[in-house]
């Protein structure tokens, strides 16, 4: 049994149904990200022109293989959240929303990708 | 109902921005944050790839390694660290804002201009760090 009404249940969702989830996602994803890009900058900024055998030593260790997931992960969920923003802002529609589709697909494509390559590397 | 069914033709964004709107710096600086933000998809799939032939064989990896330290690869790698140094500090200014501060016009356009010149000035730091 449902003790709130329909009309209380639908307060405070806005049109995208989920509130401020998005804004504050962005929100945290940002802070998190701020904390660790430039360490990962660094990291990747020596590994980038090295020999082979540096750049997998590099990601063999614990650190460089941490951060650089975490800004694969976040990075990309980021980007997506964001790029959503930018569609829904753009376009509507069929386009919207095949075009939403079709990002968060083609980011997480990526984002296995890139996690594959770093755990071959790591272990 | 006859209108539902017809459709509303509402003016999508961005309609402000020319004929409304004289291009501002605060505008401008905010606009620029959401064009490095999704310009930097590219530097992740460089990054990405270069990534993945690190992990596949030692000629795939020194392969996708010289394109990335290339001329054309350098270039493309600095304007990546200054997107992404820009996008940094100006989402800084954007969870600034959020909190409710610096929204006088004084305040958000010194803010733009740390952002521009800011972000110039890591992204040099960077590369002589780096």
């Amino acid at each position: 049994m449902r003790y709130l009404t329909d009309r209380k249940r639908a307060v405070g969702k806005g049109a995208s149904g989920t509130g401020t989830e998005h804004h504050r996602y962005m929100q945290v994803s940002a802070v998190g990200l701020a904390l660790i890009v430039p360490t990962f900058l660094y990291i990747f900024g020596h590994a980038l022109g090295n020999d082979y055998a540096t750049v997998q030593a590099t990601f063999a260790r614990p650190i460089p293989a941490i951060l650089t997931g975490l800004v694969l992960v976040f990075g990309l969920k980021h980007f997506n959240a964001g790029f959503q923003m930018m569609i829904e802002d753009y376009a509507r529609g069929t386009a919207r929303k095949a075009s939403v589709i079709f990002m968060t697909a083609f980011t997480y494509a990526l984002m296995a990708t890139g996690l594959f390559a770093l755990a071959k590397l790591a272990l | 109902m006859a209108e539902k069914s017809k459709g509303v033709e509402r003016p999508l964004s961005p309609f402000m921005i020319g004929p409304y709107y004289r291009p501002q710096l605060t505008s401008m600086s905010s606009i620029l944050t959401r064009i490095t933000g999704n310009a930097l998809i590219v530097s992740t799939l460089l990054v990405v790839w270069w990534l993945f032939a690190a992990a596949t064989s030692e000629s795939y990896f020194n392969f996708a390694n010289a394109i990335l330290t290339s001329f054309v690869g350098d270039v493309v790698m600095t304007l990546s660290a200054l997107g992404i140094w820009y996008h940094f500090l100006a989402g800084l200014r954007h969870l600034y804002f959020d909190a409710g501060h610096g929204m006088d016009i004084p305040t958000a356009e010194k803010l733009g201009w740390a952002c521009i010149i800011g972000s110039v000035v890591l992204t040099i730091l960077t590369i002589v760090i780096v």
